[in-house]
């Protein structure tokens, strides 16, 4: 039997995802003209006569008449109108369009790049908002602008497209609309003029709409849209749980480097990776030898989010040999197609290299390996890495200098004296050492600067002849060429070791930072501190000064923690667009492309579900923000810092519905207590007073007897009074410590007088040492705790049985025992009857409010001591509670003074 | 009503207290007067004139500590506060403010009549007794002697100025404040632990179970007193 194949909960997820968000369809058409705007208004006006809410966010009919006569009918949001270098531009009023919130919205032109000042660069960005808000779309859009298919429209049109929407968008959308007519039939709009063409691309347009071109574009659409349908069913089965054929899971990965041309790569690989419906990872290897100019490490970055647009999942490495790197992640990662690209080398050196190329394909067993051959327009920018201008520091050549000129002087000096064993090609070897020297320790450069040096110095002063630049001998000239090699290859090497630990030491560092973060975060229980410390950490790690935006308890979206000099990051505009990174989760702001004319970047602090506020930072070179690793670090930090705030704020509800629970606890409880435990001493005063009024009736010796009972119930309901305000103190934390030195002895005597009408009767046994230290305690509050203790004692035992008191004094603190003849207490109540409201069970009914002991532990607790309760010896229990002992304060006698007592 | 008692003014806002205090304290022959806010105590203060007031601390217009300290800018009159228990701090500033005693609600009346008769007695009192028995205690104050039970007890030059500063306002409450100024010094006021070390000496003298101590009684957060003499 065939084991059933359930979704697993990552799809099932997935799916949910997409249900909650707003469904996506796409009029997808070859080219301009063939009716995607007027299909769209067809469909929606079915949807309108169908009772759906339906708004236009964005139509452009340029001026059509069937088109136009579609829109009737169709309420329209007015456009937005932004001035950008002194014109006015319209755009679509994504915040109207959200605020409106109509069933769908009709956006024409996804492929449409917004104008500055808009919220987002495109508009494919404002669609993904509108459906992340739940809101159904309808949109156009053209094959050439889907990213995955940019460089084939480019070949075959020969026009390059800049406006590109990402593949994912199509991946996404519930429906894809194919509108297709015939070449001819569009060629015969076009010259119909019902094709909107801008005037200045009149010519371009006409190489464009030729029926090739057109013909093959449709091809592209069609197939595309197979392959989309082929997808679907492929998702049908598996949300289905249908098993099909499963194919062994192909892998793509593709190389990335600084160029240009590495875009092509990353497009390829995409489209490669969606062929075989396969996920495709992106590396770039960082070699330790290499100076990576500003320009190539933005396009660098470019590079890579290019590759994360199409969906890529990117893989930073490093280390020497870039091809080893890249085959070592493909079979860690069981990478089935590796895509890579020929760089387009100078004839020469590709003589004595081995490319990488070469490398990967021979080290790539098993593997398929795609190469790119690089086009003539990429070369055009080869990534300017001779532009890299690290500042040229004198100090090496002015070093090397004066050791050449030393050595020199001393073997010329030297010379006549050590001649017969030292001859001239010894005095080579001698200045091989500063070229050495420089080279391990300044790199190439002044390595091969002490090289020549040294050969012209060499050749000047001892080569024959003598104080002239001329060699008789041919032999020299080897020694010349050495002495550069050793120079050259040493320098290299060295400089690549160290640049290579130079980078091993900031990654160490990164790493090390984060989790010297994460190890503070992990201690922080205050979340005032903890967010500090994020901020204070991307402070001193990237250089950047930065803030934490987050909700306060009253709902407002502000700075909750923040940097020095971060002001700039505190202004409405940039709460503003950390707000919406917030709400999106998203990144957004500087160096991204969304809201980028922000000056700070934001990164959104959030967890699975819980939305938990922003980091924002402002970096003091704000093109390094760009850079990968930089935003990975911030990205670090946010993910740990998400995590941290998580914690506290889970354990601060956990706290919080503990006391929730426990105040409604303690609210019934009063209420038992206030309605029964205070009614019944009050029943008693109340029915002996009223039976006082009866004259006559009762003898003297009933009078007193009710009288007493008056008296006893009076103390009852002053004693529960009494507790019920310590434990509302207690419970509020408004309890005033009074502490001052106390003797032990003195606050029993107080309790025992306190409570001597309740402990009438009652044989006592008191057993208190002489020369006790003094305590530093509450005087009130410890003797609540022994007349709490001793009423207790009274309660549970029998009538009549003993009472005992004890001190001890132990080491650090002072113990003091009341134990009782009463039944015990049962182990597992040992704990429990601390707690609130807990009463034993007993046979007979005895009153109280259930708070005494409760009163006591915290009272005990609040002056850091300790109660417990143990099983007397023979029966009953033994309550003991310990104080703390202090350092005994000095004592000292008065001193005779004479006649000022005035003063007192 | 007997010309013989002494007048007593109550100065409390709570009628229910004012009935009581007006039918306990005329039992005993006392004559009362009542005020139920500060203004009227005053008032009736000066009108009145009596030989001790009741004075409750919490009433409605004014503090009952600033109704205390201007009786005292005109008057020596015995005044005794009323008080619940957990306002030590009130407490000790009426007492320092020059209150004689002061009662903590609830109160048992026998409590509330020695007191009274304490307070009394030392405002009419202007002399010095020269011997203070109390029980089994004696206290010779112009010998600085002291026995128990007739047998001569050895004090500290310390510890029989405690004493006898207890006795001399004995059944009155003594601040710590109060004791300390007065044995220690003005600047000894706070330490409050020279009082515990040798109140805990004396105690052990002349007490039988200095547990359950029967001639200095401690007034939890306030200060001492030595019984009185009935």
């Amino acid at each position: 039997m065939e084991p059933e194949r359930r979704p697993t909960p990552e799809e099932l997820l997935a799916k949910i995802k997409a249900e909650a968000r707003g469904k996506l369809t796409i009029f997808l058409g070859p080219s301009a003209g063939v009716g995607k705007t007027y299909a769209m208004l067809e469909a929606a006006q079915e949807r309108l006569i169908a009772g759906f809410d339906v708004v236009i966010g964005w139509v452009e009919t340029h001026g059509r008449r069937e088109t136009e006569a579609l829109l009737e009918g169709l309420p329209r949001i007015p456009a937005r109108e932004l001035e950008y270098k002194g014109k006015t531009f319209k755009e679509m009023d994504i915040d109207a369009l959200l605020k409106r919130h109509p069933q769908l919205a009709l956006v024409d032109e996804l492929a449409h790049t917004n104008i500055k000042g808009s919220r987002h660069v495109r508009r494919f960005q404002d669609v993904e908002e509108l459906l992340a808000a739940g809101i159904d779309v309808y949109t156009t859009l053209n094959i050439q602008h889907v990213e995955s298919l940019n460089d084939v429209v480019a070949q075959i049109t020969g026009i390059p497209v800049r406006e590109t929407v990402p593949d994912r968008m199509l991946d996404e959308a519930a429906e894809i609309r194919l509108i297709d007519i015939s070449a001819d039939e569009l060629v015969k709009r076009l010259q119909e003029g019902k094709v909107y063409v801008p005037e200045r691309a009149q010519q371009a347009i006409q190489k464009f709409f030729r029926p090739g071109n057109i013909n093959a574009l449709r091809e592209l659409t069609l197939r595309y849209a197979a392959q989309e349908v082929d997808r679907r069913l492929e998702q049908y089965r598996e949300e289905h749980a249908i098993a099909g054929p499963w194919p062994v899971r192909e892998v793509v990965l593709a190389a990335l480097s600084p160029s240009p041309f590495s875009a092509q790569v990353a497009r390829a690989a995409a489209r490669l990776a969606t062929g075989l419906r396969a996920p495709w990872i992106a590396t770039y290897v960082e070699t330790p030898g290499q100076q990576i100019s500003r320009a190539a490490s933005d396009q660098l970055s470019r590079n890579l989010r290019l590759a994360e647009e199409l969906g890529a999942q990117i893989v930073a490495l490093s280390g020497n040999d870039i091809a080893e790197e890249i085959l070592a992640l493909a079979r860690r990662r069981n990478v089935t197609q590796i895509v890579i690209g020929q760089p387009l080398r100078k004839p020469i050196s590709a003589l004595w290299r081995t490319s990488i190329v070469d490398k990967v394909i021979k080290g790539s067993q098993g593997m398929s390996v795609y190469v790119i051959p690089g086009t003539a327009r990429a070369r055009e920018q080869p990534a300017p890495l001779a532009a890299a201008k690290h500042k040229t520091d004198i100090k090496p050549y002015i070093e090397s200098f004066s050791i050449i000129a030393l050595l020199t002087v001393i073997s010329k000096v030297a010379q006549p004296y050590v001649h017969p064993v030292f001859d001239l090609t010894n005095m080579a070897i001698l200045y091989i050492l500063p070229v050495l020297y420089t080279a391990v320790r300044y790199g190439r450069g002044p390595s091969v600067f002490t090289a020549i040096l040294a050969v012209s110095a060499y050749d000047f002063i001892f080569v024959p002849p003598f104080y002239t630049f001329a060699v008789s001998d041919l032999r020299y000239l080897f020694v010349f060429a050495v002495f550069l090699i050793v120079a050259l290859s040493t320098g290299t090497l060295a400089g690549r070791l160290r640049t290579q630990a130079e980078r091993a030491r900031r990654r160490e560092e990164r790493t090390s930072v984060l989790y010297a973060l994460s190890r503070q975060m992990a201690a922080e229980t205050n979340m005032q501190k903890l967010l500090d410390t994020v901020v204070r950490a991307v402070y001193d790690a990237i250089g950047a000064s930065a803030v934490i935006y987050m909700s306060d308890s009253t709902g407002n979206f502000k700075v909750q923690a923040a940097t020095a000099e971060s002001e700039k990051l505190a202004t409405d505009r940039e709460r503003a667009v950390a707000y919406w990174v917030y709400e999106n989760g998203q990144f957004a702001g500087k160096g991204t492309e969304t809201l980028s004319g922000a000056d700070g970047l934001y990164v959104p602090l959030k967890s699975e579900q819980t939305k938990l506020g922003t980091l924002g930072a402002l970096p003091a070179d704000p093109e390094r923000m760009t850079l990968p690793a930089q935003r990975r670090l911030l990205e670090g930090f946010a993910g740990l810092a998400s995590l941290a705030i998580m914690r506290l704020q889970l354990a601060a509800e956990a706290q919080q519905s503990k006391y929730v629970a426990e105040s409604e606890k303690l609210r019934t409880a009063l209420f038992n207590s206030v309605s029964h435990d205070l009614r019944t001493p009050l029943a008693s005063i109340t029915g002996a007073v009223t039976s006082l009024q009866e004259e006559g009736v009762y003898d003297l010796e009933s009078r007193q007897a009710l009288v007493e009972t008056i008296k006893e119930g009076a103390r009852r309901m002053n004693h529960m009074i009494g507790n019920l305000l310590d434990t509302a103190r207690l419970e509020s934390g408004m309890l005033k410590l009074n502490k001052d030195w106390c003797d032990i002895q003195d606050i029993i005597g107080v309790a025992l007088r306190r409570v001597s009408d309740t402990l009438k009767g009652r044989p006592m046994r008191v057993d208190i040492p002489t020369e006790l230290p003094l305590v530093r305690v509450d005087f009130t509050l410890v003797e609540q705790v022994v007349v709490n203790l001793l009423c207790n004692a009274v309660k549970y035992s029998p009538p009549a049985s003993k009472i005992s008191i004890a001190v001890r004094k132990g080491d650090e603190e002072i113990q003091v025992s009341i134990g009782d003849q009463g039944s015990g207490i049962s182990d597992e109540d040992k704990d429990k009857i601390f707690d609130k409201f807990y009463r034993l069970y007993s046979p007979e009914h005895i009153s109280g409010t259930g708070l005494g002991l409760s009163i006591c532990k915290g009272l005990v607790e609040v002056h850091g001591g300790h109660i417990w309760v143990d099983d007397a010896p023979e029966e009953g229990s033994v309550f003991t509670f310990t104080l703390p002992l202090d350092r005994q304060p000095t004592i000292k006698e008065p001193v005779e003074r004479e006649g000022d007592d005035s003063a007192c | 009503m007997p010309a013989k008692g002494a007048r007593i003014l109550i100065v409390d806002d709570e009628e229910q207290i004012r009935r009581l205090l007006k039918v306990a304290l005329g039992g005993h022959d006392y004559q009362i007067d009542e005020a139920a806010s500060g203004q009227d105590g005053l008032r009736q203060a000066a009108i009145f004139h009596p030989d001790l007031i009741i004075l409750d601390l919490s009433l409605p217009d004014l503090d009952g500590l600033s109704v205390l300290e201007r009786i005292r800018e005109w008057s020596q009159v015995p005044v005794i506060i009323l008080t619940v228990q957990e306002h030590e701090d009130q407490k000790i500033k009426a007492l320092d403010s020059g209150a004689d005693d002061y009662i903590t609600k609830p109160f048992s009346m026998g409590e509330l009549l020695a007191r009274i008769r304490v307070a009394m007695r030392h405002a009419a009192d202007t002399e010095d007794e020269p011997v203070i028995i109390l029980g089994d205690l004696s206290i010779d104050l112009a010998h600085r002697l002291v026995t128990l039970k007739g047998k001569e007890l050895k004090l500290t030059p310390t510890e029989y100025d405690i004493l006898k500063n207890l006795a001399v306002h004995s059944g009155r409450v003594l601040t710590h404040k109060q004791l300390l100024c007065e044995i220690w010094g003005k600047e000894y006021q706070n330490e409050t632990h020279y009082l515990r070390v040798y109140i805990g000496q004396l105690r052990r003298k002349i007490e039988p179970d200095a547990t359950r101590p029967r001639y200095i009684i401690t007034e939890p957060g306030v200060g001492y007193r030595l019984v009185a003499k009935d």
